[in-house]
């Protein structure tokens, strides 16, 4: 890890609102009173009339991008996202999505990542909400180069977008790939024994995991699924067609996120196993971030061993 | 359904077009009491929807969509239309009955009220309905929407107003208190909140189930632009004089506090919880049927 470049998505996502200003004069930013965190403060600075502080108050925030989405504005709406989809869940549901209304959903301090906080500000099913409710697009980049292709791409989106971002500086996954795009897998590796499916910070953690695994013979199918919905399942199921099991991994509890996603998808075919790497439906608690992650299941290492006695079981 | 009372002489084109502003209250109440019995006899065919709600806000969506609007039903997205959003989505027969009045949906609509593959929603959906700005339904959406409309007009350098009708759920929930801090604090001055203060909600009367009083002084502590008296909500010479007042104000947000009746125009059904969402039952639909059409007869001899 100590080798690859980092940075923090919530930078990436201030400069890629300032960078994006100018191009989409119609955006707005409105943040909850944690702008200063999530880095629309850059924005606010700068563009003062588009930018919107609503204080602790999430669902007025919410419904006001509602509002302004209607008389042709394109609202982004930030904060943490255990706010955004908690506090915010019946305007998301009954106003931007009831309305597909074309509103940015900017779910800041995703996952652990808001790890010294504690379990009361750490999201853990904020895509099993999103992912719920129809119209939503829910996207998780996996660095802020994604962030910033995820961002992008929402803004031209006619409807309403979850994108989940991490607080941290993570590995930089995706200089000079291709551009992500809404509803596509990126593959990552080419294998036979093993589909291993990842969503956000994750992803380099399965990045090393099939290194390793390589290295004792097994060859992993790697996807970074960072559209949850609407799901890929075309790439998805050609992928375990080949390999005839699958692991996922998120930071996000097991029941309804990402996993949950792919196995709705797969369940028609049943084309083989699905397992699962997330958190096991309990909470959470305070830490370093990566510590903390890997005490509820999420590491290269878990992967690997998970992986392992997959294939293992498979073979015997 | 029974048939709907007409009067030929009365073309509702003339009410809009009236410059007499006396003359013009007369028609638009003489209008929206027959707005009401229509309500009254879809929600009695339907044995679904909110008589109480409905009947309390006719004058004042009547006033609204006939005086105040500056609206071309004709194309319901024209950028620089005035928008309403109706906070309080249960009164939505009445919005749609004044709606397919105005122009922009077949008045013979009406009668698909909440029934499958309708575009009259139980509640307001703004894609299913021409002229709905806002879905609405579930309380205390309304005043953060047109609050994130009104600041879109300064920021879009339009001059279109927000309206946004508030009833006593509304004022209930917690969202609806973060739009009004919201709104002082931007103060876009082309935001208007009418409130229909019937003060009866679904359980009872709003000061056993959650007092709201005393609500004019909220709106002040708050910072609002309120106006100085408490308007007759169901006399539509005293909503016109609200709205001159209104068009008069260059400071905002502004709130105006309408004295209304849940059920208005039925006697046994006024301010009366039961009357909520209750189905119109036989005898009753008849016995307020008949009171409803005596009154509609007074406003027509006063024309």
């Amino acid at each position: 890890m100590s080798t690859m470049q980092q940075a923090a998505m919530r930078d990436a996502f201030g400069e890629a609102l300032l960078a994006l200003a100018d191009q989409y004069p119609e955006m707005t930013v409105l943040d909850a009173d944690v702008a200063s965190s999530t880095r629309t403060a850059k924005f606010g600075a700068v563009y003062p009339d588009r930018f919107f502080n609503l204080g602790v108050a999430e669902g007025n925030m919410v419904d006001m991008a509602a509002g302004m989405a209607t008389c042709g504005l394109r609202p982004v709406v930030s904060t943490f996202a255990i706010f955004l989809s908690l506090k915010g869940a019946d305007q998301i549901r009954n106003i931007i999505a009831y309305n597909n209304l074309p509103v940015i959903l900017a779910g800041g301090y995703a996952g652990l990542s808001d790890s010294y906080d504690g379990a009361s500000h750490q999201a853990i099913l904020d895509i099993a909400m999103m992912r719920a409710v129809p119209n939503m697009a829910v996207i998780l980049p996996a660095d802020g180069i994604e962030l910033r292709q995820a961002l992008e791409a929402a803004l031209v989106r006619n409807g309403p977008t979850y994108i989940r971002m991490c607080r941290n500086p993570t590995p930089v996954l995706f200089e000079g790939a291709a551009p992500l795009e809404i509803g596509k897998i990126r593959k990552l590796r080419d294998g036979a024994d093993l589909t291993i499916a990842a969503s956000g910070v994750p992803v380099f953690m399965a990045i090393q995991a099939a290194e390793f695994l390589a290295g004792e013979g097994i060859s992993v199918d790697l996807l970074e699924v960072s559209t949850i919905k609407p799901m890929d399942v075309g790439a998805l199921t050609a992928s375990v067609r080949k390999t005839g099991r699958i692991l996922t991994v998120e930071e996000h509890t097991v029941c309804g996120g990402m996993g949950s996603a792919v196995a709705e998808a797969l369940a028609p075919a049943a084309l083989g196993p699905i397992h699962m790497i997330g958190i096991e439906d309990r909470f959470t608690e305070s830490g370093g971030y990566t510590e903390l992650l890997a005490k509820y299941g999420i590491s290269a290492e878990h992967i690997v061993r998970r992986g392992r006695a997959i294939v293992a079981a498979v073979a015997s | 359904m029974t048939n709907l009372i007409q009067t030929p002489s009365i073309n509702i084109q003339q009410a809009i077009e009236e410059p007499d502003r006396l003359k013009k209250a007369a028609l638009l109440q003489y209008f929206a009491q027959q707005f009401r019995i229509t309500v009254f006899d879809i929600l009695h065919e339907k044995g679904t929807g909110h008589w109480g709600g409905a009947a309390s806000a006719a004058e004042l969506l009547v006033a609204l969509y006939f005086d105040a609007m500056r609206i071309r039903p004709d194309d319901p997205h024209w950028p620089d239309r005035d928008r309403l959003v109706l906070s309080k989505g249960h009164a939505s027969c009445m919005l749609y009955t004044v709606l397919a009045n105005r122009g922009y949906f077949p008045v013979e609509e009406l009668s698909t009220f909440r029934q499958l593959n309708s575009k009259l929603q139980g509640h307001p959906c703004m894609h299913a309905t021409p002229g709905v700005e806002m879905s609405t339904g579930a309380l205390g959406h309304g005043m953060s929407v047109t609050l994130g409309m009104a600041l879109s007009a300064r920021l879009l350098k339009r001059d279109f107003w927000s309206y946004v009708l508030i009833g006593d759920g509304d004022l209930n929930e917690g969202q609806t208190w973060e739009a009004i801090m919201a709104a002082a604090k931007f103060r876009p001055h082309r935001m208007v909140a009418l409130i229909d203060y019937n003060k009866v909600q679904l359980d009872g009367p709003s000061d056993v189930i959650m007092p709201m009083d005393p609500l004019d002084e909220k709106f002040r502590a708050f910072r609002w632009n309120l106006a100085p008296t408490v308007y007759d909500g169901h006399s539509v010479t005293e909503i016109l004089k609200s709205f001159d007042w209104i068009k008069r104000q260059t400071d905002g947000p502004i709130a105006v506090i309408y004295k209304t009746h849940k059920g208005r125009g039925v006697s046994f059904m006024e301010d009366n919880a039961y009357w909520h969402g209750a189905p119109i039952d036989e005898t009753s639909y008849i016995n307020g049927r008949r009171e409803l059409v005596k009154t509609l007869r007074q406003l027509e001899t006063a024309l």
